[in-house]
């Protein structure tokens, strides 16, 4: 399995980068995956999405998908692009250290 | 048949099973339940509110002139045993804690066992200007029969320009059919003579033609062969019907002339007045392989209605059948459940020209190349006339075989290993 290394410490993480234990994460971390990610700052509203998706992850083992984002995180869709361009669903995943969300076909 | 003895109280009138939805999944579910237990053993009844029961995979071929819509509608009752009670009434609520289901007029039911396959609704007004300006002139859907009505006859006037084919967002039902549409939308258009004046984009959510990179690989070669621009990664945050633009949430643009948009979908309206029933979108959260409630274990859910890591088709009520009756007659005498169900998936891909392709799979194994059900058998993944010949066959299984419960010969409900190969994308 492939590993990242953030600070001094080498992450498992799957094939496209994403975390495969959730508890390897720290606030420092999601700040350098940011970066790498193309987002400068991470602001208030970042981190309200960023812990949600934790909590979520935490709670369902599942990480959830824009559509469920936009009905339950308090930040709408519109939101959620603008705050993760490139795609928010995957990108604050990504960030927030749990697996890839599921494409469900 | 007889089921096992299920445990009385004297002076009750029995077991009872509420089944919600008389579609694909509900009369399915009835039809297998009913041949498990006598009459007298429980009562069964399926409540839907109107009565008419599509045959959803026809819709694809209506807009194309290839299906006539009367022959796709039945009654609902009529799929049904005779010892199996309908109703047809709205249903407004669920209280799961009293295990009682609210319908229209005050009629309340009470139930041993609820089974929740009121399937998946369109929810086109949830996108912005999806229903505005154009909706039925220039923006369609084929998911349900007036829509696929009304696309057959702009279709036939639609002389040149660019036609989108679009996925709002997953999840929704038959996610091979959008493509299916794209596909039919060349051939057709090529038996008009007119193809060179045509446009043709498919744009999906996904990052891909597919979910699964083997078909994705398969499928995305067949839209370059057939000159259809693929999109990807597009999801639909507003329609400009005066514009003529679909607009990304990403603010990318795809301009049409005509759009055929599958809307967002989300579980029945009354699973949202029904507190801890269903989730976020209105599905039924049930465990992925023994189709039971987590929270209410004698609540089950079948077919779309479930939220399961699967396709919302017909197969995958059909091959969860099995594992539904056969959990339902365990709870009922306090035996554990058996988590059998494997998420098994079976879809002809229709290609046009009288082709199509097949494919079949689950939770653990994407689609790959090889024949179904065994190494004799319908190629996989492939393009073949034998599989638009299965495709057409199928609509006649489904009345007859599928919804009466019964299996299809040689096709077992957890997915073969055998016949398929192994391949790299």
């Amino acid at each position: 399995m492939p590993t990242a290394t953030y600070g001094e410490t080498a992450v498992p993480v799957d094939d496209e980068g994403f975390f495969t234990d959730p508890a390897q994460w720290t606030e420092p971390v999601a700040e350098q995956i940011a970066h790498e990610s193309g987002i400068e700052t991470l602001t208030d509203r970042h981190w309200t999405v960023i812990r949600f998706m934790r909590a979520q992850y935490a709670e369902k083992g599942t990480s959830p998908t824009v559509r469920v984002l936009g009905k339950t995180s308090g930040v709408s869709v519109k939101e959620l692009y603008q705050l993760f361009p490139k795609g928010p669903a995957k990108t604050a995943a990504k960030i927030a250290g749990i697996p890839k969300p599921r494409g469900c076909i | 048949m007889s089921g096992p003895h299920l445990p009385y109280d004297s002076g009750d009138m029995g077991t009872h099973i509420v089944i919600l939805g008389g579609g694909t999944a509900g009369t399915l579910a009835a039809n297998r339940l009913r041949r498990m237990y006598d009459e007298h053993a429980c009562r069964i009844t399926v409540v839907d509110q109107d009565d008419d029961h599509v045959y959803q995979p026809g819709l694809l071929f209506v807009p194309f002139g290839m299906a006539e819509p009367h022959h796709l509608v039945r009654s609902r009752p009529r799929q049904l045993s005779a010892a199996v009670d309908y109703k047809q009434a709205t249903i407004e609520r669920v209280d799961p804690d009293a295990r009682t289901v609210h319908l229209g007029g005050g009629v309340r039911l009470t139930y041993d066992v609820l089974v929740v396959a009121t399937g998946a609704t369109l929810l086109p007004e949830e996108t912005e200007g999806l229903t505005g300006h154009g909706w039925g002139e220039k923006v369609f859907t084929f998911y349900d029969l007036p829509g696929a009505v009304a696309l057959h006859h702009v279709l036939e006037r639609f002389e040149r320009g660019r036609l989108v084919v679009n996925v709002a967002d997953l999840p929704v039902k038959c996610p091979v059919a959008p493509m299916e549409f794209a596909f039919l939308a060349d051939w057709y258009f090529r038996r008009r003579g007119i193809r060179d004046r045509v446009e043709l984009t498919y744009a999906t959510p996904l990052d891909g033609a597919f979910t699964k990179p083997v078909a994705a690989k398969a499928l995305g070669g067949l839209l370059e062969q057939k000159g259809i621009e693929l999109v990807t990664e597009f999801t639909l945050g507003e329609v400009d019907g005066a514009g003529g633009r679909l607009v990304s949430y990403d603010e990318r643009e795809v301009p049409f002339d005509l759009a055929v948009v599958v809307p967002l979908h989300g579980g029945a309206s009354y699973v949202g007045c029904s507190p801890g029933l269903g989730d976020e979108l209105g599905f039924i959260p049930v465990d992925q392989h023994t189709l039971q409630h987590p929270d209410h274990p004698e609540v089950f859910a079948i077919g779309d209605a479930a939220g399961l890591p699967a396709s919302k088709a017909g197969s995958v009520a059909h091959f969860a059948g099995e594992t539904l009756t056969l959990n339902i007659g365990r709870f009922l005498v306090g035996q554990s459940l058996d988590a059998a169900f494997d998420g098994h998936t079976n879809c002809f891909v229709e290609t046009g020209f009288h082709k199509a392709l097949l494919i079949d799979f689950n939770y653990d194994t994407e689609p790959l190349p090889g024949h179904f059900p065994a190494e004799v058998g319908l190629p996989l993944l492939k393009e073949s006339r034998a599989n638009h010949l299965g495709k057409l066959a199928f609509e006649w299984l489904y009345w007859h075989s599928l919804l009466p419960g019964r299996e299809l010969p040689g096709i077992d409900s957890a997915m073969p290993e055998r016949g398929k190969h192994r391949v790299d994308a």
